[in-house]
């Protein structure tokens, strides 16, 4: 089980009170965050620290910096820690440099039984990257995740935002082949 | 309050409030369940699953076993804690828990004390079923207090618990998943909190120990005595972990009407300065400029013959200055002796400079409400304090009056880093007369008569909204008797603590709020009970002819002193004039724990006196209670406990009454006397009738000030010998901190060297940027090294650029 935020009346104390709200980001990743705020009880800001760190990574070439994660505590009200702690549970959010695609490939029992470690091992044979590393020219980062909810029809991988599902390695390679 | 239910723990019928959860009512019985994540003092997170019970409620059973901590109870609830269906659930949890714990408690220092090592005695098999490999977690540097080995994590988050809600500095936190979580500050950052020590009880296995008694002895070979924190007037109740006549380490005891379950770093880290370098160990006499070892029957003859001489000359020449955080026992026999012999200069306030109200101030000075009822208050307004620092624990209890929705306004030379919401007027020592009466006139303090300074104070400020705000709160606190105005150390130092104070009684009179005092050192209240003041004797009792207080009695020298505890370069005002002082005089005698450069250059008699866990005494605390404690362990060399010291030295005076054969009959004697009376912050007189003029900051205001805050871990020569606090970020060393704009107005920047001068004292720092500084205050702190030819520490400054 994870960390759990406390109940109000021990509300975090904010990151840095100082910095200036309308300076972090841009004027159109200020407005896309505050949509997502808007969606939450004023009093819990917080509550859009997923939407948001989703949005800073798209903006920042898919991976999120130390920096980033501080102004996202920054304009959330929240104390850094419990970003760090939302970016480095779910399996979408990287915290280092990706290459230009991610192949995001479910390890998960469904997936698992059906095929996926030959995925991996495909991968990782035909392009020489092992999970969570990227290939030398920066095309694409292999990462194995967890249940991406597509048991249905496993193996499912996920390239970029979109889903592939019942893959073969030779389906698997021409998906990679296909990419930029 | 809601009725109470009948439920069913292990066959034992007990009440309980529907709603509480089932372990908190199993501990009342007494009933243990194992947990690793549940405390009394922190949120639920039920994560351990070590408390899974089996429940069933009206006869219907619960299907799986529940986490204790986290299930409400209910009307015919039947709870098994220890039947087959529980103990299985218990042990697997167990066998869980251990799979990535190492088996490394030969080399742990929790071993012995471990709460997992005992539940795995009670729950875990001697055999693991698992064979993969462990993980292993790399230790972050959490600073000088905490040891890490994190790989013995086993995520309870009683930690992260305690620095969201307790410390309400979130640093601590938990990262990744699954088997990758760890428990770190993720940027590898040192833990900055006055509290911190306190994650080292919290932590149920061996993951985060105290780094100075690392390895320095096991659990079973302690012996524990009972006593009470030295350093701040909560009187935190905590334990002496002694080994072969060594203090080892200290633990909080619990206490909730004083500490809790907490304790601050400063109360539980500072032991390590009984075995500093410098300890005096035996008698000394300064012949010739040469310091000579003597027998403690000449050493005392010698004292007793050159006070008694003077006195005798002329007793006005002699003086007694003693540190607030000697025992009362120590405080009423010196208070005794220096009487005996017909000298009324004596005191205890060493950091005062303003004593002109001493008339009309109230005669026992207290916090004005027991501790547990600061958190009760609906709005406080805080006078000249940097409440962490001061008072740590108390500033615990005012987070949680805070977070409970109270209002807390305050007004300081400085912003203060608060943990909780609050209103803060910064502004320097003159206009912080203007500010409080803001407040004062927008309760509508409007001048009683014509004349005096505290109305031309209201007359002169103007009241914002700010200012109306607060006074609107503290009139509705104060309609509920849920008001409370305290002034901190920051305002005792004030050269106007005199009209602060008239302004307090102001503000209190018009909203309804009671005023309290945060009195200085362990024992500030018992100072005044044992008549430490030149113009009250034992018990508040007031005197015909009052003495001179610290201040004055340095201003203009004696020839004679009596210091106490105290270093004269570190404990007073303003260490400049004291050094002068005392090296004009003719004779210095020093009782000391710790022989320092300064008392060799100043005093001509050294006499060793146990410190901090030496010596048996009591403490009263800033809520009157009174706190005895044995000694716990023997002064080093010929030291010896000071109330001993000073009954000999009345016998070698030949004075009656000094008979004593203990510290409880030294304390018997001024019970009678009147040390009993109860602390009582009603005015003596009226605060107002102070003479409007001579006054400094009425007058012309100054080009700077300087703001002497005295740093958490620089407040007494204790702890300024525990290197490991001095090392923390707390551990504030000799700066010139100035606001960005006041710097840039003198051409002034960072780093930059300046020469800090106040009269003829002068010392060099550089310049720290800090916009938490008022304008026209220069915050440079006193009880540091180099502060020492510095002048008062609330005063006007200029600074060079060197």
């Amino acid at each position: 089980m994870g960390f759990r935020d406390t109940p109000a009346g021990a509300a975090p104390s904010p990151a840095d009170p100082q910095r200036d709200k309308g300076q972090l980001f841009t004027p159109e990743i200020r407005a896309a965050i505050d949509r997502a705020i808007a969606q939450y009880p004023p009093e819990w800001r917080q509550s859009a620290v997923m939407p948001a760190l989703t949005l800073v990574q798209e903006h920042n070439g898919g991976w999120l910096s130390r920096e980033l994660m501080d102004d996202v505590a920054a304009y959330l009200d929240m104390p850094a820690i419990a970003v760090y702690e939302v970016a480095s549970f779910y399996s979408m959010y990287d915290l280092e440099p990706v290459g230009r695609h991610k192949v995001c490939v479910c390890n998960s029992v469904s997936c698992m039984l059906n095929g996926s470690e030959d995925l991996i091992g495909h991968v990782t044979d035909k392009y020489g990257v092992r999970p969570g590393e990227t290939t030398p020219d920066g095309r694409f980062t292999l990462k194995e995740v967890e249940c991406l909810g597509a048991c249905r029809h496993a193996p499912a991988v996920l390239v970029g935002k979109t889903y592939h599902e019942c893959l073969t390695p030779q389906a698997l390679d021409r998906l990679i082949e296909d990419l930029e | 309050m809601t009725d109470k239910v009948t439920i069913e723990i292990d066959g034992r019928t007990c009440e309980a409030q529907p709603g509480e959860m089932i372990i908190a009512a199993a501990d009342r019985e007494g009933i243990v369940i194992p947990r690793f994540c549940y405390h009394k003092k922190l949120s639920i997170a039920a994560n351990c699953r070590m408390c899974l019970v089996e429940v069933e409620q009206n006869g219907r059973p619960f299907p799986k076993p529940l986490p204790a901590c986290a299930t409400p109870i209910a009307a015919g609830m039947r709870v098994q804690t220890r039947s087959a269906k529980a103990l299985e659930a218990q042990r697997g949890t167990m066998e869980f828990l251990l799979i990535n714990h190492p088996l490394d408690c030969p080399i742990c220092d929790q071993g012995g004390e471990c709460e997992l090592q005992d539940v795995a005695m009670g729950y875990g098999d001697d055999l693991s079923r698992y064979s993969e490999g462990k993980r292993v977690v790399l230790d972050e540097d959490l600073g000088p207090l905490i040891a890490t080995d994190m790989t013995r994590c086993i995520h309870c988050t009683r930690c992260v618990r305690f620095g969201a809600e307790i410390a309400g500095v979130r640093e601590l936190g938990a990262t990744g998943r699954g088997e990758d979580m760890r428990i770190g500050t993720y940027v590898g950052h040192t833990v900055a909190h006055e509290l911190s020590g306190n994650v080292i009880d919290l932590c149920p296995v061996g993951a985060l120990t105290a780094k100075p008694s690392r390895f320095q002895a096991r659990a079973w070979e302690l012996r524990t005595v009972p006593g009470v924190a030295p350093h701040d007037a909560l009187g935190a109740n905590i334990e002496l972990h002694v080994r072969r006549g060594r203090v080892i380490r200290i633990h909080p005891r619990d206490n909730e009407a004083v500490n809790e379950t907490w304790l601050a770093d400063r109360d539980r880290f500072s032991y390590a300065g009984l075995y500093s370098d410098d300890r005096l160990c035996e008698p000394m006499v300064k012949r010739d400029g040469e310091w000579h070892p003597l027998p403690w029957a000449d050493a005392l003859r010698l004292a007793a013959t050159g006070l008694a001489a003077r006195a005798q000359s002329d007793a006005a020449a002699v003086g007694l200055l003693m540190s607030p955080s000697a025992t009362l026992e120590e405080m009423y026999l010196a208070q005794k002796l220096m009487r005996a012999l017909g000298v009324a200069n004596l005191d205890h306030r060493l950091r005062q400079q303003d004593c002109r109200s001493d008339a009309a101030d109230p005669a026992l000075p207290w916090l004005g409400v027991p501790i547990a009822e600061v958190e009760r208050q609906a709005a406080l307004l805080l006078i000249g304090t940097d409440l962490r620092q001061e008072q740590p624990l108390l500033a615990h209890r005012v987070r949680k009056a805070a977070l409970a929705g109270a209002s807390v306004t305050l007004v300081n030379p400085y912003r203060l880093d608060l943990t909780f919401a609050n209103r803060q007027f910064v502004a320097d020592p003159a206009a912080m007369l203007l500010e409080l009466a803001a407040i004062a006139k927008a309760l509508g303090g409007a001048a009683k008569e014509a004349g005096g300074a505290v109305a031309d104070l209201i007359g002169m400020a103007k009241a914002n909204a700010g200012h109306k705000e607060t006074a609107k709160q503290l009139r509705a606190a104060g309609k509920q008797g849920a008001g409370l105005i305290l002034l901190g150390a920051l305002a005792a130092a004030h050269p106007d603590y005199s009209l602060l104070k008239a302004l307090a009684y102001r503000i209190a009179t018009a909203s309804g709020a009671r005023v309290g005092f945060l009195p200085a050192g362990a024992n500030g209240v018992g100072a005044h009970l044992a008549g430490l003041v030149p113009h009250r004797g034992p018990g508040g009792a007031p005197l015909a002819a009052p003495g001179l207080a610290a201040a004055a009695m340095l201003a203009a020298p004696r020839r004679a002193y009596l210091l106490w505890g105290l270093e004269p370069d570190r404990d007073l005002a303003d260490p400049a004039q004291a050094q002068r002082a005392l090296a004009g005089a003719e004779l210095v005698v020093a009782a000391t724990s710790f022989r320092t450069p300064a008392l060799e250059a100043l005093a001509d008699i050294l006499l060793p006196i146990a410190a901090f866990a030496e010596t048996s005494g009591t403490f009263v605390n800033a809520a009157g209670t009174w706190q005895g404690f044995a000694g716990a362990v023997v002064p080093p060399g010929e030291a010896r406990p000071g109330w001993k010291v000073l009954r000999v030295l009345g016998n070698e005076l030949g004075l009656a009454g000094f008979e004593q054969t203990s510290s409880a009959e030294v304390l018997a004697e001024l019970r009678a006397a009147g040390g009993e009376a109860t602390p009582d912050n009603a005015p003596a007189g009226d605060p107002e009738a102070i003479a409007p003029v001579p006054a400094p900051v009425s007058a012309e205001r100054p080009d700077l000030w300087r703001i002497g805050n005295l740093p958490i871990y620089a407040i007494d020569p204790l702890v300024r010998r525990a290197p490991a606090l001095r090392h923390t970020p707390l551990g504030e060393g000799l700066a010139v901190r100035l606001h960005p704009e006041e710097a840039a107005a003198r051409g002034l920047a960072d780093g930059d060297a300046v020469l800090v001068a106040q009269g003829e004292a002068r010392a060099t720092s550089r310049v720290v940027l800090d916009a938490a500084v008022a304008r026209g205050c220069a915050r440079i702190p006193s009880g540091v090294p180099g502060s020492e030819s510095l002048g008062a520490s609330i005063a006007p400054v200029t600074l060079e650029k060197v």
